[in-house]
């Protein structure tokens, strides 16, 4: 057991043992990390992940943001949202508040579902409680598009994910266990670059801390190619060599409300540029 | 508001202006030039656009600035801008010089608009951006280097 | 393909500061069809006329190297309430678009 305890402790074992705390003993740790690889920096930064030291990156940012390229995609999005459905309803009946300043509860764990509902799953369902057919999580002209112009509603919304149940506990526990596991040919955990070294250069890259993350999706690389949070989750397990999770499955939906959490208190920003 | 009627006539009327423009080119203009935009190697390019002797082209120190960022976060989409304060500013060209055809765009300016523009190019590689300003029949150069790690020209399959 | 231009207009002492957007794939002609692997065609736009009540100011000329859905920011002096900038674009293959945006 002593050994053990000292392999856990040289990180040989596992580069960062998931902490046995609460979600917000967790999320401070995750800060508290973060404070020494990036001393000096204010939290409201964190949103602009891999720019957040470069003033020539922001500057590009502001620049393409100002008349964004992807206006068309957003616009065809706004045009889905507001198309009444074969039996009259729309989009907007389905949602508290006709989906102005929603997003930032989502993920939700339902305990009639008994599972996460995210805000894209929320809008499939939405489609099939008014007879019409789901479309596909990672098609960037219906889920894409919808999703970056639903999620604008709630832009400058704060994250404000809820873990109040011991059900809903156990599913953030699910993320956060695949958060920390090493996966892929490259044996790398979510935690691994993002947590140990969220702020340190891997070669000339920025790593971006977990925290300023979940709130800026979905997003145009490029300006052009939209990706959505889970199809990032997808691509990043790629780049690991490992074989990805589906948009939508338990795994990613588990994951995604354990990141999102981690990103409390911050605002809401959808369709916004990466390179 | 612009009544539809109203828009209409200025659709055919900016419509007539491009067909008209392109049958009788008028003072001071000139169509958009294949043979300048089809060179492929930047001297060329740049004397395609009537900076025939290199030796003519004059630095344009402070009077042109050339925004541009230091590194590109992605060749597709760099953001320039180009202001020119040298009097009588009639064209503005715009070369990327490794960029498989270096001439990018060009600008032709009358007294009705400031010789000011900003776009956004694509740039294949790191490489000098050059503008070139011409004005009463001097041309003049300012240039800044802009490092590119994404290549802009989208050659994935 | 949508033929119109966004404009995104602000006056400030008679000077127009016009952003505007054409929404066009300004395709080089180097990338592939991710299915049929064949090239796609170059398809941009190389000529576009700026005019201020219908009389043309400003003459642009784009390439391939213009990035997809092309921006333009440009300054127009001298501006009051009610005139009009608009904007009309030719492309390699013929298509064409235009668009306008009055003055407040």
């Amino acid at each position: 057991m002593r050994l053990l305890f000292y392999l856990a402790a040289l990180g040989i074992l596992i580069s960062q043992a998931p902490a046995r705390g609460s979600p917000e003993e967790d999320r401070q740790m995750f800060l508290d990390t973060y404070s020494k690889n990036l001393p000096d920096v204010p939290l409201s930064r964190y949103v602009h992940g891999s720019m957040m030291l470069s003033d020539d990156a922001l500057s590009q940012y502001d620049s393409i943001m100002d008349f964004p390229p992807f206006q068309d995609a957003v616009d065809s999005g706004e045009k889905i949202w507001n198309t009444p459905f074969k039996n009259g309803q729309n989009f907007s009946n389905c949602f508290e508040n006709k989906g102005v300043e929603i997003a930032g509860k989502f993920p939700y764990y339902d305990s009639d579902l008994e599972q996460v509902v995210t805000f894209e799953m929320a809008l499939n369902f939405c489609l099939q409680n008014n007879n019409e057919a789901p479309v596909d999580f990672v098609d960037p002209e219906t889920m894409g598009a919808l999703s970056a112009y639903a999620r604008s509603l709630s832009d400058g919304m704060l994250m404000q994910i809820e873990i109040s149940t011991p059900d809903a506990l156990a599913k953030y526990n699910d993320g956060k266990s695949l958060y920390f596991r090493r996966i892929g040919q490259y044996n790398l955990a979510c935690a691994s670059c993002h947590l140990t070294h969220g702020g340190h250069y891997f070669r000339d890259e920025l790593l971006s801390p977990a925290i300023g993350q979940a709130v800026h999706f979905p997003v145009f690389r490029g300006g052009e190619r939209l990706y959505t949070l889970q199809m990032r989750y997808q691509r990043c397990m790629e780049a690991v060599g490992a074989v990805p999770y589906s948009s939508g499955s338990e795994e990613l939906n588990n994951l995604e409300f354990f990141h999102s959490y981690l990103n409390n208190g911050l605002p809401l920003e959808s369709s916004v540029y990466r390179r | 508001m612009v009544s539809e009627a109203h828009q209409r006539r200025i659709f055919l009327k900016s419509a007539l202006a491009v067909i008209s423009s392109l049958i009788v080119p008028s003072v001071g203009y000139s169509r958009w030039d294949k043979n300048a935009y089809n060179k492929t190697e930047i001297v060329a390019s740049v004397q395609s656009v009537g900076v025939t002797n290199l030796a003519d082209l004059r630095e344009g120190g402070g009077k042109i600035t050339l925004l541009t960022p230091k590194i590109a976060e992605n060749g597709a989409i760099v953001p320039i801008t180009v202001n020119s304060k040298i009097p009588n500013t009639e064209r503005i060209f715009i070369f990327a010089e490794k960029n498989p055809q270096p001439l990018v765009s060009d600008y032709v300016f009358t007294p009705h608009v400031e010789p000011f523009v900003a776009s956004r190019i694509k740039m294949s590689e790191t490489a000098f951006v050059h503008a070139i300003v011409l004005a009463e029949g001097v041309f003049y150069r300012t240039a800044r280097e802009v490092k590119v790690t994404i290549g802009g020209c989208g050659e994935d399959s | 393909m949508d033929k119109t231009v966004r404009f995104r207009v602000r006056v400030k002492d008679n000077i127009a500061n016009v952003k505007a957007m054409i929404f066009h794939p300004m395709e080089t002609g180097y990338r592939r069809d991710k299915n049929s692997k064949s090239i796609i065609p170059q398809h941009f736009v190389h000529t576009a006329i700026v005019a201020l009540n219908g009389k043309t100011i400003m003459e642009v000329h784009w390439s391939r190297s213009v990035s997809k859905n092309p921006y333009l920011n440009i300054r127009v002096p001298g501006v009051s309430a009610g005139d009009e900038i608009s904007i009309s674009w030719l492309d390699n293959m013929g298509q064409s678009g235009s668009g306008v945006s009055a003055i407040s």
